[in-house]
């Protein structure tokens, strides 16, 4: 009925004021704790953030491609042995059956955000005595651009291609001294080629990516790579990166196309990404744990200490009830003052590591992400804790026989 | 003072005390007591060490179940009641007054006074202030009343707890050994003032003592040895010429 009454709570504070010694020690150990609890989350938080942009906002969280092409030797017949070396299949430039069909069945599962039709394969872009190798992806930019922030990574021009216009890497331009506005030639191995004009430049950062990829518009390139109105991809990004392979798995099914996934393509890059989270986890919860025992044992004490006066509360009226929540709200209140100072401990940490760990040039070596709920998550946790490490405590303090306690 | 009321204030059938049971150590320590008190009697409990007082006392105030025979507080039974319904019964009806030592280091004196109250009605309020405030001034403490118990003397802080046993205007007060640890001069001084509190609000006593010279100077002595009671008898005469003055000089008047 009366959840926490004020008697409870003028008791608990009147209690922890009077052990004052006790109630700063041990907030300031909970405060530590979640001090590191706060930074590392952030510190992690941040890097992974960081990490998790560089690879997937340039790559589809899902690939759809057909299926492989496999070698089909004849069935063995009744008493006639085949003697037969059985190659496996050369996979030809092919694509996905139905497209259209597999893109609106796809687009309307839940959770998938984005899917953009692709068509990718290789050629040389020729410029006078001069040719390079190329990977060729032809996009629509109206879809693929929500799919792949190619957008931020343009220099010059813009991403949004039309049917004779071509993206090109700072590196390759370089190489071939071409800019804004000239033309290329492209061609592919059987010997399509078209002349297309340079709208956009990009520079993602990465060399071999700027010298040896070029984006052209998708009819563009079913054209010039003898696909008409074929994709030999569908990409796709889903609102939870980390449900990729689920979603992978569950399209496979559905579709029984050959369906990958960003976890399983880049799978060294995400178990990576998993110890990481893995061992933040584990971190937290020693860190809790040893919050919990501290808060535990000082109440254990504190029971103890003043069982003589939990005996005469009883003895004056005071109900079991309004004990064990006496407890529980110091538990509560040593876990929720200990996590207002350790977030302001943990904040004040993160601000100077981001004033001491700067590469050279004076920008930020991690990006930290300050996440205002993190705070209110260390609050919330810690009071939680605190309140459960009281339960054993006020437990026993409830059960106190008041005629014993008083007698002392 | 002929003051009829249902039921007595405090009515013990048969009570029985074992410890130990079931073990090869059982020990009776009370082999069934009848006791009854009547409304506004002042009684003095006195006995040798182990002779069951506490232990009886402990029972009547509802801190220790017996093993055997009923307790009832104003005609109300309080056997097989539930913890919440003792301690209900317990802030109602029954005032405390240990020896020694027995208020809250951490409160005031004034704030000691209302804990009873503050426990019972769960936050607060000016009525509680109000009255406690008012019971420390008929202790005689109302310039001490915002001290921590610990600034205070033996004597004072013994006030204080009879001011916080009275303060739920309970029909009974047990009072263990309440002069036990004062000099005579502080003793007599707190023994006026249950004195006068008994005769003011006709608020019945059960206090156990070893001193004789106290139990003389109350209406009633119930003498326990070995857990029965081996005498009980009035004591009339010797309390008016002790009371008669002495209440006066606390208290001006009944209030």
């Amino acid at each position: 009925m009366n959840a926490i009454a004020p008697f409870e709570w003028i008791l608990a504070t009147r209690f922890m004021r009077e052990g004052l010694m006790q109630t700063l020690l041990i907030v300031a150990g909970v405060a530590l704790g979640v001090a590191v609890i706060v930074f590392m989350s952030a510190l992690l938080s941040g890097l992974q953030g960081n990490l998790f942009r560089r690879t997937l906002n340039y790559q589809a969280q899902i690939v759809i491609l057909p299926p492989k092409e496999v070698a089909r030797p004849l069935r063995e017949q009744r008493g006639v042995a085949s003697a037969a070396v059985v190659q496996p299949r050369a996979q030809r430039l092919k694509s996905v059956d139905q497209w259209q069909t597999v893109r609106d069945q796809v687009a309307r599962l839940p959770g998938v955000v984005a899917i953009a039709p692709v068509v990718s394969g290789a050629g040389f872009v020729l410029r006078a005595e001069a040719s390079k190798s190329v990977g060729i992806t032809g996009m629509e930019p109206a879809s693929y651009l929500r799919l792949i922030a190619l957008s931020d990574k343009i220099v010059a021009g813009s991403a949004d291609l039309s049917t004779s216009g071509m993206l090109v890497g700072t590196e390759l331009a370089k190489d071939l001294g071409v800019a804004m506005g000239d033309k290329l030639t492209l061609q592919t191995a059987t010997g399509a080629s078209v002349t297309l004009t340079i709208s956009g430049i990009f520079d993602f950062g990465n060399k071999g990516q700027n010298s040896r990829s070029v984006y052209v518009a998708l009819r563009t390139a079913q054209s010039l790579l003898d696909l008409p109105g074929g994709v030999t991809s569908l990409e796709v990004n889903v609102s939870d990166p980390f449900a990729a392979e689920l979603m992978a798995q569950t399209i496979q099914a559905q579709t029984g196309l050959e369906v990958d996934s960003w976890i399983v393509t880049n799978a060294q890059f995400f178990s990576a990404m998993s110890a990481q989270s893995l061992s933040n986890d584990v971190i937290r919860f020693f860190v809790g744990l040893t919050a919990a025992l501290g808060i535990a044992s000082v109440l254990v004490v504190s029971v103890v200490q003043k069982s003589k006066e939990i005996g005469i509360l009883r003895a004056t009226g005071t109900s079991r009830r309004q004990i064990l929540r006496l407890f529980l709200l110091q538990g509560a209140l040593m876990g929720l003052m200990g996590s207002l100072v350790g977030s302001v401990m943990g904040w004040a940490f993160l601000i100077g590591w981001r004033g001491m760990a700067k590469n050279a040039d004076g920008t930020p070596l991690f990006s930290i992400a300050f996440e205002p709920m993190l705070f209110v998550y260390a609050a919330a946790g810690a009071t939680l804790v605190g309140t459960i490490a009281a339960v054993f405590p006020a437990q026993r303090a409830a059960r106190l026989d008041p005629a014993v306690a008083i007698r002392g | 003072m002929a003051e009829v009321t249902d039921a007595p204030t405090l009515r013990l059938e048969g009570v029985r005390k074992s410890y130990g049971i079931g073990t090869a150590v059982e020990l009776e320590v009370l082999h069934g007591i009848d006791l009854t008190l009547q409304k506004g009697e002042f009684a003095a409990l006195i006995g040798p060490s182990g002779s069951g007082k506490s232990t009886l006392l402990n029972m009547i105030g509802l801190l220790d179940a017996p093993t055997g025979g009923q307790i009832f507080i104003a005609g109300q039974t309080t056997s097989g009641l539930a913890d919440r319904l003792l301690t209900r019964l317990r802030a109602d009806s029954i005032g405390f007054v240990f020896h020694y030592h027995n208020l809250l280091p951490e409160f005031t004196a004034q704030e000691n006074v209302m804990l009873p109250l503050l426990a019972a009605r769960g936050r607060p309020d000016d009525d509680m202030r109000a009255k406690s405030a008012d019971l420390i001034a008929k202790v005689g403490l109302a310039a001490w009343s915002q001290y921590k118990t610990n600034d205070l003397s033996g004597g004072q802080q013994q006030r204080v707890a009879i001011a916080r046993a009275l303060i739920m205007q309970p029909a009974l007060v047990l009072a263990d050994e309440p002069t036990g640890n004062l000099d005579t001069q502080s003793a007599d001084g707190v023994f006026d003032l249950l004195r006068s509190v008994n005769a003011s609000s006709r608020t019945t006593f059960l206090i156990v003592t070893h001193d004789p010279r106290l139990a003389q100077r109350c209406d009633r002595i119930i003498e326990l040895v070995d857990g029965r009671i081996d005498s009980d008898r009035a004591n009339v005469a010797e309390h008016l010429a002790a009371a008669g003055a002495s209440a006066a000089a606390v208290l001006p008047a009944a209030a």
